[in-house]
């Protein structure tokens, strides 16, 4: 017992590894509540292509000493406008667009880091340094997990109307611009603070995978960025654990445990539900328009009833 | 199986008292990037009074409410109508995934009277709770919205609409897919609803039903015409509204219209 007891304890005894449950846990809060409107808005992607974007601007600013925030500030201001730019050509499409510019942005950032001349470390912005953490990185994830709780509380009602119902988000009273807005803000800060800590690759598991894992068994929006964030802290925790024993890396680890929480959570949820998880599979994107366009067509057919119910 | 009555047939449309509006129109034309796909609707509703209003998809429905509620602008003519207005849309386009209950849609209704910073409180649970009663769901308050059947689903939206105390409520086909005793259920809740004083749009197809309404208005792609039903519903404004010929549907299925564009109808 006392074995266990030790094997438990003893990875706390190093000021490095306190530092880095200390990051997890304030990441982890963040990363599981905002993941959760991340998903149910559909920015799966576009949380993916921020954190990308960020990259150039980080490793210039890696490269010119300056400190890192403003690099990534500046990284996803660029990024924007080049979307913008680049959805303005014709016969591109949104989607295209975006990829286009994030892999132009993330290639250049990838160049810059891993070339023979950059200072040692550079590669830390792609696979982050939870293990690294510094006192200024727990004060700025600090700083985060309060600033988006707090948003997020107050904004909670009004992220529920246009989430819940976007086209009728004005007769309610709500703007769905505005709202879409202030999560955007929201998600380049979460990423600009998290990235450094995380790594660009793996900072959109700890936004995305906890939150769609918590939403095969959460049915309110409150239980489910409890569930989320409960289950990001768990994997970071357990990541250190790994990482400390098994000596794998850091990052890669909680992400690992990450992915595989939310697999064993789909495949708990299926075996006991059975039949029952088949409306749940189109729970994982919006009806499309193509399907919308059909039940149009449905209700559209050639024989319109008009009188029909008596 | 009646057929509609010629006019000065059948029943006497009672007399309209002029009173308030809460909506009216005025030679109203709407569309979408300054082309028109609705023209010449001019129309006013009272406290009180239900209206359907028919046409075939594409006729022009949608795009009258989502004029009335402010997403698009008028192209010409006037429109008057409330701020906000409550909206029931079409359930079977909601999302039912979304981790909420039948409180939460409820409560949706009052958002719009907090500041952007204050979340409902005990007063707006009640209130929606309130609405759920009132449209007889108080006993699945707490189900989650996507469990529901699709009766249940379309009077939670109702309560949201009652939430706002909207005084103008427009239903976008609303009885699309609900069975007779949900269909039921809701028809007698509008009627309370016009009880209560407020003016009801119901975008409809059920031409029995809007029989039995105060008002109808007919769209297609324009104002067919507005009125009584007692005086609109007769077969030639049918035909004109629906651009089809009105026929006999096989085994007793009632009336139906043949579109002009349908060349090849199964037998």
């Amino acid at each position: 017992m006392s074995g266990v007891w030790h094997a438990l304890a003893d990875p706390w005894t190093q000021s490095i590894m306190r530092h880095a449950f200390a990051e997890v846990v304030l990441l982890g809060v963040t990363g599981g509540a905002l993941g959760c409107w991340i998903v149910f808005y559909n920015l799966s992607y576009s949380a993916e292509s921020l954190a990308h974007s960020l990259l150039p601007g980080l490793v210039v600013a890696a490269l010119l000493g300056l400190p890192l925030l403003i690099g990534g500030a500046a990284g996803v201001l660029l990024a924007a406008i080049a979307v913008a730019v680049a959805g303005r050509a014709p016969e591109i499409g949104r989607d295209t667009a975006v990829a286009v510019v994030v892999t132009a942005l993330f290639g250049l950032g990838v160049l810059l880091a891993l070339s023979p001349t950059a200072p040692p470390g550079l590669q830390g912005l792609l696979f982050g340094d939870v293990l690294g953490a510094s006192d200024t990185d727990l004060v700025l994830a600090a700083a985060l997990a309060v600033v988006v709780l707090i948003m997020l509380r107050l904004l909670h009602a009004r992220l529920l109307v246009v989430g819940f119902d976007r086209l009728n988000a004005r007769a309610l009273g709500v703007s769905a611009l505005g709202v879409d807005v202030g999560l955007l803000t929201l998600l380049a800060v979460a990423l600009l603070v998290a990235v450094q800590g995380l790594g660009n690759l793996l900072v959109v598991a700890v936004l995305i995978a906890p939150a769609a894992a918590a939403r095969v068994v959460a049915r309110r929006m409150g239980s489910l960025m409890a569930l989320s964030s409960t289950i990001a802290i768990a994997a970071g925790v357990g990541g250190l654990y790994l990482s400390y024993y098994a000596k794998t890396a850091a990052g890669a680890s909680i992400a690992g445990i990450l992915v595989a929480t939310y697999v064993v959570l789909v495949g708990l949820h299926a075996a006991t539900t059975g039949a029952r998880s088949a409306p749940d599979g189109r729970a994982y994107s919006r009806p499309s328009s193509a399907s919308r366009r059909s039940s149009k067509r449905r209700s559209a057919s050639s024989w319109t009833r008009v009188s029909a119910r008596r | 199986m009646t057929l509609p009555p010629e006019p000065g047939e059948g029943a006497v449309a009672p007399a309209r008292e002029l009173g308030q509006a809460l909506v009216s129109a005025e030679g109203l034309a709407a569309g979408y990037g300054g082309r028109p796909v609705l023209t010449g609707v001019s129309f006013s509703l009272q406290a009180g009074e239900r209206a359907a209003v028919l046409g075939p998809n594409g006729g022009g429905k949608t795009t009258l409410f989502r004029c009335i509620l402010g997403e698009i602008e008028a192209l010409a003519g006037t429109l008057e109508a409330p701020e906000r207005c409550g909206v029931v849309p079409q359930t079977e386009r909601s999302r039912l995934d979304f981790p909420v209950s039948a409180l939460d849609v409820a409560l949706m209704g009052t958002v719009a009277a907090l500041p952007w910073w204050r979340r409902p409180g005990r007063g707006e649970r009640a209130r929606a709770r309130d609405a759920l009663a009132t449209v007889g769901l108080a006993e699945v308050a707490d189900t989650s919205f996507g469990e529901l059947s699709g009766g249940q689903r379309q009077r939670v939206l109702v309560a949201r609409a009652l939430v706002q105390d909207a005084r103008l409520v427009l239903l976008d086909e609303p009885f699309t897919g609900l069975d007779s005793t949900s269909a039921e259920r809701l028809e007698a809740l509008l009627a309370t609803l016009a009880r209560e004083g407020r003016a009801i749009l119901v975008a409809t197809h059920d031409v029995e039903q809007a029989r039995r309404w105060e008002l109808v208005l007919c769209l297609n792609r324009r104002q067919v015409a507005f009125g009584v039903p007692a005086e609109i519903l007769t077969l030639p404004t049918l035909e004109r509204t629906y651009g089809g010929a009105i026929v006999e549907l096989p085994e007793g299925g009632g009336r139906g219209v043949l579109p002009p564009h349908h060349h090849h109808p199964k037998r």
